[in-house]
C-alpha cells in the first residue's frame, strides 16, 4: 500500500469538493425543515437536478445555464411536493418517498441520450492573491465558484435565520403553524417557499455531482447523496453552522476511503464503499439522544380549521 | 371559491374509489407521457394492460404475473404494517438482498450434498437474514431514538455493496471462469425454488406471499397485537394511554418487516434469480412501498395492488420489446401511480365543498 500518494494539501482540497453537494442540499432541507415541512425526496429532487444541469450544459456548452436549469428542475419537482402536501394534505413522508421514486424515473428516462458524454468544465476561479498562500491557498482559494456559492448561501441562511424578520416568520411557521397562522402568516404560502427553495438547492447539489465532480452523467448517480444531506440535517441539530461542519465530515470520509481504495488497501473496495453510510448510521445514533432541536411542527400536516 | 372541509369520518367510498381513481389518472398521465416519447399512448397503454392478460401470448405472461407479484405482496403486507402504525421501514430492498444473501449462503455451504432440508434451511436462513437487517432500525430507534427511516435507507447501500463484494468475493463461482456471480441454484436440485404447481408460476415464495396476507389480515382484524398497531398510528396518545407499549411495536413491526422482505429476497435467488450477481436487486423493495400505498395498507388491497403493479412489470417490458418504450419509462409511470395516489387520497378525508367568499 502506498500512503505517500495521499498529500493533505490535495485531500483536503478534494474534501471541499466532495462536500459541496451535500453541503448545498443540507442547507436547502434545513430552511425546509425550519418551516415545519420534511421533504425527503431529496435524493429524487437531486437526481433530477443532476440530468437537468447535465443535459443543458451538453446542450448550450455553457456550465452556469447548466446550474440554473438544475435548480428550475429541482424547485419543479419540489412544486409537486409542495402541491401534494400543502395544497392536497398529503402525508409528508410518502410524498417525500413518492418524490424520490419519480425523480429517479423521470432522470433515467431523462438521461439515455447523456450517458458517455463529457460536459464543459467551468473555469476553477483561483481568488487572487489567497490562493497563492502555500497549502492554504490550495485548500481553500483553489475551486470553482460552486464551492464558494455553497459557503456563502450556509451564511446567507444563518443570518437569515438569526437576524432577519423573515427568517423569525419562518421559524415561527416550523415551531407552530396554528400561532403563526392566529398572527396572520400565511402558512401554506410561506411553507411552499421553503419548499420550492430546498429544491432549487438539492437540484444544484445534484448538479455539481453530475458536472464537477464525476463528471458524467450515470443513472442513479448522486446514490444516497440526498439521504445523506437529510441526515446532515439532524446531525447538524438544525443550525446552519454546523451543517457546514457535517458536510466536511461527510466529505472527509468519502475522500479519505477513495483514496485509501486508490492506495490498493488490502479490505475489498466494496467494504470501502459502504463507509460513509455506517459512518452516518454512526452519527445519527450519537446526535439523535438530543431531540429538543428538531421544529415542534416538523411533518405535521396545517390545516386551517384545525 | 373551493374549501377543503374536514370530514368527521373518512369516506368509506372513497376509501374504496381512490386507488381506482389514481389508476385511471395515471393511465391518462401514461399516455399523454408515451405520446411525448412519439408513441402511440392507446396502444402502449393497451400493451401493458391488456396484452399480458389477454393478448397473443398471454399463456406465456400470466404465470409472471405470480412470479414478479410475489415478492411485491410479500414486502409489501410487512411493510403495510409498520406504515400503519407510522413506522417508517423504507430500507426494505436491503433486507431483501440480505435475506438472498443468507439463503444462498446455506445452499452454496452445502453445495453439491443433496438433502430435504437444505431448502427449509436456507427458508429459515433467509428469514433471519432479512429479520436481523430490520432489526438493526429498530434496535436503534429504541434505545437511541434514532430514526429509522434514515436508517434502514443507509442500510440498503451497506447491503448493496455487501452483495458486490460477495457476488465478487466468496460467493463467485469457482467454476464460473472468472464471471462475477455465484452457482446457479436451478442447477441444484435441493436449493431450487420450483414452482408448487407445474406451468403456474406459482413456487414457494407466491404461497407465501398468499399465507401473509392472510396472515396480516387476521392479525389486524382480529388480534389484539393488530389493534395495537392501528391504534399506535392513528391516535399515538390513546395508545400511550391505553398500556401499548410503543417500543415493542416498533421492534414487532420493522421486525416482521424485515424477515418477510429476506424471505422474498430468498425465494428469488433460489427460483426466477437463481444466483447471487451484482444487479440481482432489482428494485422490489422500493416498489413494495407503492404497492402498500396502493393497497391503502390493507392485506386484501396490497394482494389486488401487487398483482396490478406486476403486471405494469410485464407490460412495461412487453412495450420495451415491441414499442421501444424505454424501461425508464415504467419507472416513472409507476411513480406517478403514488404520486397520483397520494393526491386524491384527499378526498378520503375532506370534503371540497364551494363557498362564496363573504364580502368584508
Amino acid at each position: 500500500m502506498d500512503m505517500d500518494s495521499i498529500t493533505p494539501a490535495l485531500l483536503l482540497a478534494s474534501l471541499m469538493v466532495a462536500a459541496t453537494p451535500i453541503l448545498l442540499a443540507g442547507i436547502g432541507e434545513l430552511v425546509v425543515e425550519r418551516a415545519g415541512v420534511l421533504n425527503l425526496g431529496v435524493e429524487g429532487m437531486m437526481i433530477t437536478g443532476a440530468i437537468f444541469g447535465f443535459a443543458v450544459t451538453i446542450e448550450s456548452g455553457s456550465p452556469m445555464l447548466g446550474f440554473a436549469a438544475a435548480a428550475a428542475g429541482g424547485a419543479g419537482l419540489a412544486l409537486l411536493f409542495a402541491a401534494l402536501t400543502q395544497l392536497a394534505l398529503a402525508n409528508q413522508v410518502a410524498s417525500g418517498l413518492a418524490l424520490t421514486l419519480f425523480g429517479l424515473g423521470l432522470s433515467s428516462l431523462l438521461g439515455q441520450d447523456y450517458v458517455g458524454l463529457k460536459p464543459v468544465q467551468p473555469p476553477a476561479f483561483k481568488i487572487p492573491l489567497l490562493s497563492d498562500i502555500p497549502f492554504i491557498g490550495r485548500v481553500f482559494f483553489s475551486h470553482d465558484l460552486m464551492v464558494y456559492f455553497g459557503l456563502g448561501l450556509v451564511a446567507a441562511v444563518w443570518f437569515m435565520l438569526k437576524y432577519t424578520r423573515a427568517g423569525l416568520i419562518l421559524r415561527a411557521v416550523g415551531e407552530n403553524h396554528h400561532a403563526a397562522h392566529a398572527l396572520g402568516y400565511k402558512v401554506v404560502r410561506i411553507r411552499i417557499l421553503a419548499i420550492l427553495f430546498g429544491g432549487a438547492c438539492a437540484g444544484l447539489g445534484g448538479a455539481y455531482i453530475s458536472l464537477i465532480r464525476v463528471p458524467q452523467w450515470t443513472e442513479g448517480m448522486t446514490s444516497g447523496a440526498g439521504w445523506i444531506a437529510l441526515a446532515l440535517v439532524v446531525f447538524a441539530s438544525w443550525k446552519p453552522g454546523r451543517v457546514l461542519l457535517g458536510a466536511w465530515l461527510f466529505g472527509g470520509v468519502t475522500v479519505l476511503q477513495l483514496n485509501l481504495q486508490a492506495a490498493g488497501l488490502a479490505i475489498p473496495v466494496e467494504y470501502l464503499s459502504m463507509s460513509p453510510y455506517l459512518i452516518t448510521i454512526l452519527v445519527l445514533v450519537i446526535m439523535s439522544a438530543d431531540k429538543s432541536r428538531a421544529p415542534a411542527s416538523l411533518g405535521r400536516i396545517f390545516h386551517a380549521s384545525g | 371559491m373551493l374549501k377543503l372541509e374536514k370530514r368527521p369520518q373518512p369516506s368509506r367510498v372513497f376509501a374504496y374509489l381512490t386507488p381506482v381513481l389514481a389508476v385511471i389518472a395515471t393511465m391518462f398521465a401514461g399516455g399523454l407521457l408515451f405520446a411525448a416519447l412519439g408513441k402511440n399512448p392507446v396502444e402502449a397503454i393497451r400493451t401493458i394492460f391488456w396484452d399480458p392478460l389477454f393478448g397473443d401470448f398471454a399463456a406465456y405472461y400470466r404465470p409472471q404475473l405470480l412470479v414478479k407479484g410475489g415478492p411485491l405482496i410479500l414486502i409489501a403486507i410487512g411493510l403495510s404494517l409498520g406504515f400503519r402504525a407510522g413506522i417508517w421501514n423504507i430500507g426494505a430492498e436491503g433486507q431483501y438482498i440480505v435475506g438472498a444473501l443468507c439463503g444462498a449462503a446455506v445452499a452454496l455451504a452445502f453445495y453439491p450434498l443433496e438433502a430435504w432440508y437444505i431448502f427449509p434451511l436456507m427458508v429459515l436462513a433467509g428469514a433471519l437474514g432479512g429479520l436481523v437487517w430490520g432489526m438493526i432500525p429498530a434496535l436503534l430507534k429504541v434505545k437511541f431514538g434514532t430514526n429509522e427511516i434514515l436508517v434502514s435507507l443507509m442500510l440498503v447501500y451497506v447491503a448493496e455493496n455487501l452483495l458486490a463484494a460477495m457476488a465478487l468475493g466468496r460467493m463467485k463461482n469457482p467454476e464460473g471462469r472468472g464471471f462475477p456471480g455465484s452457482r446457479n441454484l436451478k442447477e441444484y436440485p435441493s436449493a431450487f425454488n420450483d414452482e408448487v404447481f407445474v406451468g403456474t408460476g406459482m413456487h414457494w415464495g407466491v404461497l407465501t406471499a398468499f399465507l401473509a396476507v392472510i396472515f396480516a389480515y387476521v392479525l389486524l382484524s382480529r388480534h389484539m397485537l393488530g389493534f395495537s398497531i392501528r391504534l399506535s398510528g392513528e391516535a399515538p396518545r390513546a395508545a400511550r394511554f391505553s398500556g401499548v407499549n410503543p417500543a415493542r411495536i416498533v421492534l414487532f413491526c420493522l421486525g416482521i418487516s424485515g424477515l418477510m422482505a429476506g424471505l422474498a429476497g430468498m425465494f428469488e435467488v433460489s427460483g426466477p434469480s437463481g444466483q447471487i450477481s451484482i444487479d440481482f436487486n432489482v428494485g422490489y423493495g422500493f416498489t413494495a412501498i407503492i404497492v402498500a400505498f396502493l393497497g391503502r395498507l390493507h392485506p386484501v388491497g396490497i394482494l389486488l395492488a401487487g398483482l396490478l403493479m406486476a403486471l405494469t412489470y410485464i407490460g412495461g417490458e412487453i412495450a420495451q420489446g415491441n414499442l421501444g418504450l424505454p424501461s425508464a419509462a415504467i419507472q416513472l409511470f409507476q411513480g406517478m401511480l403514488l404520486f397520483f395516489l397520494l393526491a386524491v387520497d384527499m378526498l378520503t378525508n375532506y370534503r371540497i365543498s364551494l363557498v362564496k367568499r363573504e364580502a368584508t
